[in-house]
């Protein structure tokens, strides 16, 4: 049996943690605005944009390069197993393009880049906010989110679809060398399947995907940092947060424009 | 003219300040006392916008900034600089960059020109030659001086100082505070420095003011301040007196 007294102060947690949860997500929102609206104005900073994209799409290419290759050999390898049950290994090449440029590129490849980058982004900020450096930019009259935060959100949108582009293409060719080289596809069906298979419609799809992946890890990455709590334990906690969230919003959106998308 | 009216401030269920009525008179090198963790970093913070009060009002001359977003607080804060109790030094930058910031960002130098008055300011807080090191490099009093250096270059209206001389060895201490007497002579700019070093402040500072219990329990000039027999205040400089002789 309830009593009503517990029932209501249940429904009334209910309701206050529901109001901090929304309120949270319109202050994450607010933040996105925020610092997007200040993309625009000026002074602009191209030399941040270059030390992002470095940072963000450079330093990132060896982990891009080594996870792609070996999901392109594991999807060769599962896809040859599959397809030779009904005798068409000829289409590997068309099964392994169509789900890295899809699917596995853009949510692998942001995925990467939220481990390796977004939770540096989270501790740069975060240090930031601990040791005052930034409080000691506002007090120069320098706003921190077109210094810090901006920047890394321009870096994030063009270089996440690079990365992109770097993970289907090694990818495919990790199939490649497992299908053709190990299993003995014939390399020209590999390649002739990929081509009639990829429609204009499949890269854009993944483009869309990169894109808005790029915003979701530059977005949740420097606003955890940004509202890091003054303490060591507080870093630690926002850069495990970042990671989760970044995560868990880059597949829950993945599964909302496949849906859309297909 | 900074005046604080009734400010009050909390962080959660902890109420730091209480009330603070403080006029800071301009031109003049006032120092906040009182003990650690009274709120003196907090209203420092409050005269330069970093932190907004629950309650009442901050004017810096016919201004209140507690009411000022964005844009119009940068411009009242273009006449501040302001030297951090941890330094806060942009780690992402070597020392020379560091100083070179403000005058960088805020284009109170020529490019040519920067070498220049950054080596010598460098010079003036005893770090020839520390240049090309990192923060990360520095021991905590170097780092100080190095923020010192960083907010002095910019040549500002208001400097505010949060302990600018702890952890210095004495020697140390004495070259920064003289650095501070000499250039606030020299150009005249508002100062407002927190500190512990008693007695020396005394023989720095034009006004003193104590903090305590979140309100701002005394103010006078120097000289006076010494005499007042408040026991709060008595009690506060002699304990400290008494700790620079142990040391
Ligand atoms: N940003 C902040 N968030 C939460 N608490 C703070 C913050 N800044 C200061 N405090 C608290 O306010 C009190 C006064 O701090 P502070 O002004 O640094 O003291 P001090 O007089 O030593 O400079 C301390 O208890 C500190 O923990
Ligand atoms: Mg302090």
């Amino acid at each position: 049996m309830f009593s009503s007294v517990n029932s209501m102060e249940w429904i009334i947690g209910v309701g206050e943690r529901t109001l901090v949860r929304v309120q949270g997500m319109g202050h994450m929102f607010l933040f996105l605005l925020r610092a997007i609206a200040w993309v625009f104005r000026p002074p602009f900073r191209f030399d941040q944009i270059l030390k992002q994209l470095h940072f963000i799409g450079f330093k990132s290419t060896f982990v891009v390069v080594l996870t792609a290759i070996f999901t392109g050999m594991v999807l060769a390898l599962q896809g040859y197993y599959s397809l030779q049950k009904f005798g068409s290994e000829g289409l590997l090449g068309s099964a392994v393009a169509l789900s890295m440029i899809r699917e596995l590129g853009p949510v692998l490849a942001a995925l990467m880049v939220t481990a390796r980058a977004g939770s540096a982004m989270t501790a740069e900020i975060g240090i930031m906010r601990i040791t005052e450096q930034i409080d000691a930019l506002e007090t120069m009259a320098i706003n921190s989110l077109q210094y810090l935060i901006s920047p890394k959100i321009i870096g994030a949108l063009v270089a996440v679809p690079l990365l992109v582009a770097i993970f289907d293409v090694v990818g495919i060719y990790g199939g490649y060398l497992v299908g053709v080289k190990l299993l003995g596809v014939s390399g020209g069906s590999y390649w002739s399947s990929i081509e009639s298979a990829v429609e204009w419609r499949d890269v854009y799809g993944g483009i869309l995907k990169s894109v808005s992946f790029g915003l979701i890890i530059s977005w949740v990455c420097c606003y955890k940092g940004y509202y890091t709590k003054m303490s060591s334990e507080g870093l630690g906690k926002a850069t495990t947060e970042a990671v989760v969230l970044s995560s868990v919003l880059i597949l829950v959106w993945d599964y909302f424009l496949t849906s859309v998308l297909l | 003219m900074i005046t604080l009216k009734g400010v009050e401030k909390s962080f959660g269920k902890q109420q730091v300040l209480q009330g603070v009525d403080l006029k800071i008179p301009t031109g003049k090198l006032t120092t906040i006392i009182g003990p650690s963790g009274e709120g003196k970093s907090v209203l420092l913070k409050h005269m330069i916008g970093l932190l907004k009060p629950d309650r009442g009002e901050v004017w810096v001359d016919d201004i209140d900034i507690s009411q000022l977003k964005d844009r119009a607080l940068n411009d009242v804060r273009k006449r501040f600089a302001m030297l951090f109790q941890s330094a806060a030094l942009f780690d992402s930058m070597n020392v020379f960059d560091n100083v070179a910031f403000p005058l960088r960002e805020k284009g109170l130098a020529l490019e040519s020109d920067i070498p220049r008055v950054v080596e010598g300011m460098l010079e003036r807080v005893g770090l020839v030659g520390a240049g090309h090191k990192n923060p990360s490099e520095l021991s905590g009093g170097m780092k100080k001086r190095v923020g010192l250096a960083r907010a002095l270059v910019m040549g500002p209206e208001i400097i505010l100082f949060d302990e600018p001389t702890t952890g210095l060895d004495p020697l140390m201490a004495k070259t920064i505070h003289d650095l501070i007497r000499s250039m606030h002579r020299v150009f005249g700019f508002t100062a407002v420095m927190v500190s512990h070093q008693i007695p020396e402040i005394f023989g720095i500072s034009d006004w003193v003011a104590m903090l305590k219990h979140g309100k701002i329990i005394a103010m006078a000039p120097s000289k006076e301040f010494q005499k007042i027999e408040d026991p709060a205040v008595r009690e506060f400089i002699s304990v400290n007196e008494e700790n620079i002789v142990q040391v």
